[in-house]
């Protein structure tokens, strides 16, 4: 990790984009089902999932990449997601007709095992030691 | 699904995948062992599909949502195998985390499936 070439992609990075993809399939599969078979039922929610998904596609895909353009994609992104899964997760308290349990950021993401929560921390936390370790060089 | 095997195919992912973290956080690179078990989940995911095809035919079918549940079952059996080849080509101790992940995220999918099939609340 104290590697000269300090992109998003390298050393615990790596774990990191394995489970935003893992994210992106879960996430895009389930809402692109909900959207095909009910999508009537709570077509709020289920449009903030397909769009969760793709968020989460574009996240990968940021860090994947290297340079500061796709640094900074991946961290809108992430500050995307942040974002969604606290406001998502309060009106899903507030209105389970709205929002009804079953996406990616209701309830703060329970449903996935908190993941939704914990990981745009873990990833803004992982982007600002990367930014330091640039700075540093 | 036949719930003792569900049971079982998930106890295995998640030892393995507790365990691959662990020792991947320890500093292993993907070794037989490790990559073995993910393996031995994907096979289990294989034996799955089997079932899954079988079961409806004998008179056990899902109590939900069919489609869902095989969405489940396929993006389940495309994760493993990536995993693996991760682990093959970057040797370092953080594919060996990711197996551990592959192997988490089956043990949640095998259980969503399971909820699919047995269990419906509304």
């Amino acid at each position: 990790m104290t590697s000269k070439n300090s992109s998003t992609a390298t050393g615990i990075g790596r774990v990191l984009i394995a489970v935003y993809a893992v994210m992106a399939l879960g996430a895009t599969a389930r809402s692109v089902f909900q959207i095909a078979t009910k999508f009537d039922d709570a077509p709020v929610a289920y449009v903030l999932s397909a769009l969760a998904g793709a968020v989460y596609i574009v996240a990968t895909i940021a860090l994947v990449r290297s340079g500061p353009l796709w640094f900074r994609v991946a961290a809108i992104a992430i500050v995307f997601e942040l974002v969604g899964v606290v406001t998502v997760g309060i009106l899903s308290m507030a209105d389970a007709v709205l929002f009804p349990a079953d996406t990616v950021w209701s309830s703060f993401g329970a449903g996935y095992l908190f993941v939704p929560l914990v990981l745009p921390v873990l990833g803004l936390f992982w982007l600002s030691r990367v930014r330091k370790a640039q700075v540093n060089d | 699904m036949v719930e003792w095997f569900v049971w079982a195919q998930v106890s295995i992912a998640v030892i393995a995948g507790l365990a691959a973290i662990a020792v991947g956080f320890v500093g292993v690179k993907p070794n037989d062992y490790t990559l073995g078990a993910t393996l031995l989940v994907e096979v289990l995911l294989l034996v799955q599909l089997v079932m899954a095809v079988v079961a409806p035919l004998l008179g056990n079918a899902a109590t939900g949502s069919a489609l869902e549940f095989w969405i489940y079952l396929v993006s389940a059996i495309l994760i493993p195998p990536a995993a693996v080849m991760w682990g093959l080509i970057e040797r370092n101790r953080w594919s060996t985390v990711i197996l551990g992940v592959a192997c988490l995220s089956i043990a949640v999918m095998v259980y969503r499936m399971s909820q699919i099939w047995f269990v419906q609340l509304a």
